[in-house]
């Protein structure tokens, strides 16, 4: 074996890894694209989640699947910051770096505390892999990682070394390096190992072997975190549970919740639910979920473009199913003249948009919130659409409901935004009990609705929604489509005192869709500075505020579910502050709603890096404020 | 998909109170009535109909069809009749479209519509022009074709809308047009055929592209023009009554048709191939057929059912919910859960 272990110890005060029982830490693995780094983040989640912490991650990868190895490019990370007391964000910065080769600890690097802890698998810090990281000396070696504490050893060879017994080749048994890398880093948070294999055993139920040699690798590190704590200076760190209420956890992605929460609106609705989607990065998981769930009377429908999802999900609902699709910003772009088929048919429909850096093809797989102009504003005629905004992944599910009721009770195209962060990210989610939702079931006219002759297909009811009628239904046979409709009958009536008349009609409708009135997330109705957001910056702004706030400042954070129609008490609300600052993951779109539909003077800040705000960037941004 | 009871209709049973607004003189009237005469024919029902069509000329289609209609988007109608027969595949879905909204905006649709086999009727009126907006050159307008916009003639090559519904993996391609007496007859053949079934309907244009199709469709000299197929009976054209007849013979040498002439009837002596809708390779040859040398090929050309999209769908959902069941709450705490005591459960 070569140079096994060795560890730096730096003069840093107080880093994480000194304080034996810290109330959060902040974890990153960072390898190459193909080394499993999700995987391996993934599944501290799961241990992290059963061990009881708050948490919250950032899932990091290129759009490249396998990009070549060992490149800066190809370097795929996850963040994971959890803890004994409400965990917000994935964290600002890394306690501790796992680096399993230059190139990721080189692209890292810069985001680590100081006095953090890097753990790096020197034998990949070979001469050819330090050039493709373009270092030009071992920066494990050189001295030029004295401000972090160090701890580097030959993974590669310590795993070989671990499933040597299974005859694997040397490229085989290099796969089990990740489960090495974790098993130490449960050894380091002191982590039920045995869920962990039960997974490995039950993922490789096929091939026993490799399932051997995981569960060996995993064991390995483990005990090889035992035996450095004996042998030197590394401890192990206890983070105890957070308190939260009572009840059943899991943890939850956001694309797993937008699905569960389509799931649970058809029911709510009494629909089966046809979800029409095309692949594209970050939306693919949602038709991934969706599809494996046919037993809830789910039909998914890979189409040939996002143009035919969107026109397949519409031909659903027109036959009487809840109508779904789901994409990301260039995707959407496509289906808007569908979207302004189901304006003008209204008809109800689901639009997911999960969110990422843009225009164009822009950043795949990162995240941000400037779809909201094109979700708002983004139709050809006036053509108005409500909009949610979910601000995390378990909120996603409540917004999912949300979106389904607006939809079916208003007969609405309604647009559900999320994001690339919100849709990898995981978190712990509390399962809601089911009946603590409101039913509502959809009606279908089954009797004409008109004494004096035909069914008259546009005759709006109380909430200014038209009948659904489904074809197959006796005697009520009518016509409808994109060209402008008479009121009434739905016949093509392009006359000037008409359009007035529809044109009127369909904005009342939106405008007025029943929100719930805006509150305070955290702090007081009124104040110096409110901190207004939508989306998935809800966790860095809360805890940007609440840091604010505990050094005496008088601010509050207000985030926003209802984008389209603004809740009605959202300028009064505004107007109790002094200033308004609204930071988004755009150029300023949420503050151009703002001053328009209410006339406040929304001040933007703004970031577009495809990384979420960190918390220090905020708390920098409000004092700030406070101080102009 | 259940077999659904046949009713008694009339023709006026499928009109509606709206004017048709299409050009007088114009192609789309004599389908339109085509369509209405079938319906009853086949003992349809009009509130288990539905028509769908895009945008253009054909796409008003709907509004004059006494059945459920969507009138929507360019290009688009084959996407929309696949979400309505996947939700519900009881419905008789006729899709009304054009060489334009079918094969220039709507290709990609147009092509998947076909090969994933959804159930339906494809009526795709080809006039070889956009007439809509005002006579531009469409991608069925034969090369040199003056318009708008290509002034000096236009200089693309044409597709050809039934090989392109061949080469897309359709099971059943037809050929008729507007004022043909046949056309009902192509329109029941469609209607049989479980899956898509696409229909070329060559319609007169009688604004900007008139009389175009004369060169076949006009009544005068029409049987030595159009070679109407019939499954197991011999390529026959040519006028019988004036002892003129013809038919097409095949030539395996150079895998090519040639034209020969039938003696009292005797068409076996002349070789004449015996049209079998079920053969493929057959079927590309005679759409590929140049016409002049040879006579339009007319009538079904192709004619060979496999299992539709809605029945796998339906077979492959069947398959996938045997032994689960629909809760909710189960659902949602799937996986590996804790209580906040920090326990870990077996999975629910």
């Amino acid at each position: 074996m070569t140079k096994a272990f060795c560890f730096m110890a730096t003069q840093n005060a107080d880093p994480i890894t000194h304080n034996a029982s810290p109330d959060s830490v902040v974890v990153r693995f960072a390898g190459d694209s193909g080394d499993g780094m999700q995987l391996t983040g993934g599944q501290f989640t799961l241990s992290t989640a059963l061990a009881g912490n708050d948490l919250a991650t950032f899932p990091d990868f290129p759009a490249e699947i396998r990009a070549p190895q060992g490149t800066l490019f190809g370097v795929s990370a996850f963040q994971i910051n959890f803890g004994s007391r409400e965990i917000s964000t994935a964290g600002d910065a890394p306690d501790v770096l796992v680096a399993m080769n230059p190139a990721a600890l080189k692209v890292n690097l810069s985001s680590l505390k100081p006095g953090g802890l890097i753990i790096a698998d020197s034998g990949e810090f070979t001469k050819r892999n330090l050039e493709k990281a373009k270092y030009e000396s071992n920066p494990l070696e050189d001295g030029s990682l004295a401000q972090w504490d160090l701890l580097a050893f030959d993974i590669s060879a310590l795993t070989i070394e671990a499933v040597k017994d299974f005859g694997l080749g040397n490229k085989d048994a290099l796969r089990s390096k990740n489960m090495w890398t974790l098993g130490l880093a449960l050894w380091m948070f002191d982590r039920d190992r045995q869920p962990l294999i039960d997974w490995l055993n039950a993922k490789f139920k096929t091939k026993p072997d490799i399932a051997a040699a995981n569960v060996a690798a995993l064991n390995a590190g483990h005990a090889y975190g035992e035996t450095a704590e004996l042998s030197g200076p590394l401890k192990q760190l206890h983070v105890a549970p957070v308190e939260s209420e009572p009840g059943l956890y899991r943890t939850i992605t956001g694309a797993e919740a937008v699905s569960l929460g389509l799931v649970a609106g058809a029911q709510l609705a009494g629909l089966p639910m046809f979800f029409g989607g095309y692949p594209i990065t970050p939306a693919s998981s949602i038709l991934h979920h969706l599809t494996r769930l046919k037993e809830f009377g789910i039909t998914t429908f890979q189409a040939e473009d996002e143009i035919a999802a969107i026109c397949a999900a519409i031909g659903a609902s027109y036959a009487g199913q809840l109508g779904v699709t789901s994409s990301s910003g260039p995707g959407i772009a496509l289906k808007g003249e569908a979207m302004g088929l189901a304006v003008m048919t209204e008809m109800p429909l689901v639009i997911v948009n999960s969110q990422r850096g843009g225009p164009s093809t822009g950043l795949p797989t990162k995240t941000e919130q400037s779809d909201l102009y094109q979700a708002v504003y983004g139709r050809n005629g006036d053509a108005p659409i409500p909009v949610v905004a979910a601000s995390s992944p378990g909120d996603v599910f409540e917004c999912a409901i949300e979106a389904c009721r607006i939809a079916v009770e208003y007969m609405t195209p309604v647009i559900l935004l999320t994001d690339g962060y919100i849709a990898n990210a995981a978190e712990p989610w509390k399962v809601p009990d089911v009946d603590s939702f409101t039913p509502f079931p959809a009606k279908f006219l089954t009797e004409n609705n008109n004494p004096d002759g035909k069914v008259l297909p546009y005759k709006r009811g109380a909430k200014g929604a038209r009948p659904w009628i489904k074809p197959g239904t006796p005697g009520l046979m009518h016509r409808i489509g994109g060209i402008e409709k008479a009121e009434g009958t739905g016949n093509i009536d392009y006359s000037p005192e008409n359009h007035q008349l529809m044109t009127d009609a369909r904005k009342a409708k939106i405008d007025g869709i029943t929100v719930p009135d805006q509150g305070v997330t955290l702090g007081e109705e009124g104040g110096k500075l409110a901190v207004v957001g939508w989306g998935s910056t809800f966790g860095p702004i809360r805890r940007a505020v609440d840091n604010c706030r505990k050094k005496g400042l008088d601010v509050s954070h207000i985030h926003f579910r209802h984008i389209w129609p603004l809740p009605a008490n959202s300028g009064e609300l505004l107007r109790k502050y002094d200033k308004v600052l609204v930071p988004e993951m755009n150029t300023g779109q949420f503050k151009t709603v703002l001053r328009d539909q209410l006339l406040v003077d929304a001040q933007p800040y703004t970031k577009t890096s495809g990384q979420p705000f960190k918390i220090a960037e905020l708390e920098a941004a409000i004092e700030l404020a406070l101080a102009e | 998909m259940t077999e659904v009871a046949k009713i008694e209709t009339t023709l006026k049973d499928w009109e509606t109170d709206q004017e048709v607004r299409w050009c007088p003189g114009c192609g789309d009237y004599a389908i339109l009535k085509a369509v209405q005469r079938t319906l009853p024919q086949l003992g349809s029902d009009p509130k288990n109909t539905v028509f769908i069509s895009g945008i253009g000329c054909s796409s008003r289609f709907p509004y004059y069809m006494e059945t459920y209609g969507f009138h929507t988007i360019h290009g688009r109608a084959p996407a929309f009749a696949t979400g309505v027969k996947l939700a519900n595949p009881d419905l008789d879905v006729w899709l009304v479209t054009g060489d334009g909204d079918g094969l220039s905006i709507g290709g990609n649709h147009m092509m998947h519509v076909l090969r994933r086999n959804v159930n339906m009727q494809i009526m795709l009126f080809n006039n070889e022009i956009y007439g809509l907006t005002k006579g531009q050159y469409s991608p069925t307008s034969r090369e040199h074709t003056r318009t708008p916009t290509s002034p000096l003639g236009s200089v693309d090559h044409p597709a050809n809308p039934c090989a392109f519904a061949l080469g897309s993996g359709a099971r059943f391609v037809a050929r008729g047009f507007d004022v043909s007496k046949n056309l009902p007859d192509v329109l029941k053949a469609a209607h049989a055929h479980q899956g898509a079934a696409f229909i070329e309907i060559f319609q007169n244009c009688i604004v900007y592209n008139k009389d175009v199709f004369d060169d076949f469709a006009a009544p005068k000299g029409a049987e030595d023009r159009q070679l109407w197929l019939e499954h197991g009976q011999p390529m026959l054209f040519g006028n019988a009554k004036k002892g003129d007849m013809k038919g097409l013979k095949l030539v395996p040498e150079t895998f090519s048709f040639e034209v020969v002439d039938v003696v009292d009837g005797d068409w076996e002596a002349a070789g004449v191939c015996v049209h079998d809708a079920k053969n493929r390779m057959l079927a590309h040859m005679l759409i590929e057929l140049e016409f002049g040398p040879y006579p339009m090929p007319l009538g079904v050309i192709y004619d060979d059912p496999k299992p539709t999209y809605e029945s796998a769908v339906i077979a492959e959902r069947a398959k996938a919910v045997e032994g689960k069941d629909n809760n909710l709450a189960r659902l949602l705490a799937k996986g590996q859960t804790w209580t906040v005591s920090g326990t870990a459960q077996d999975p629910v």
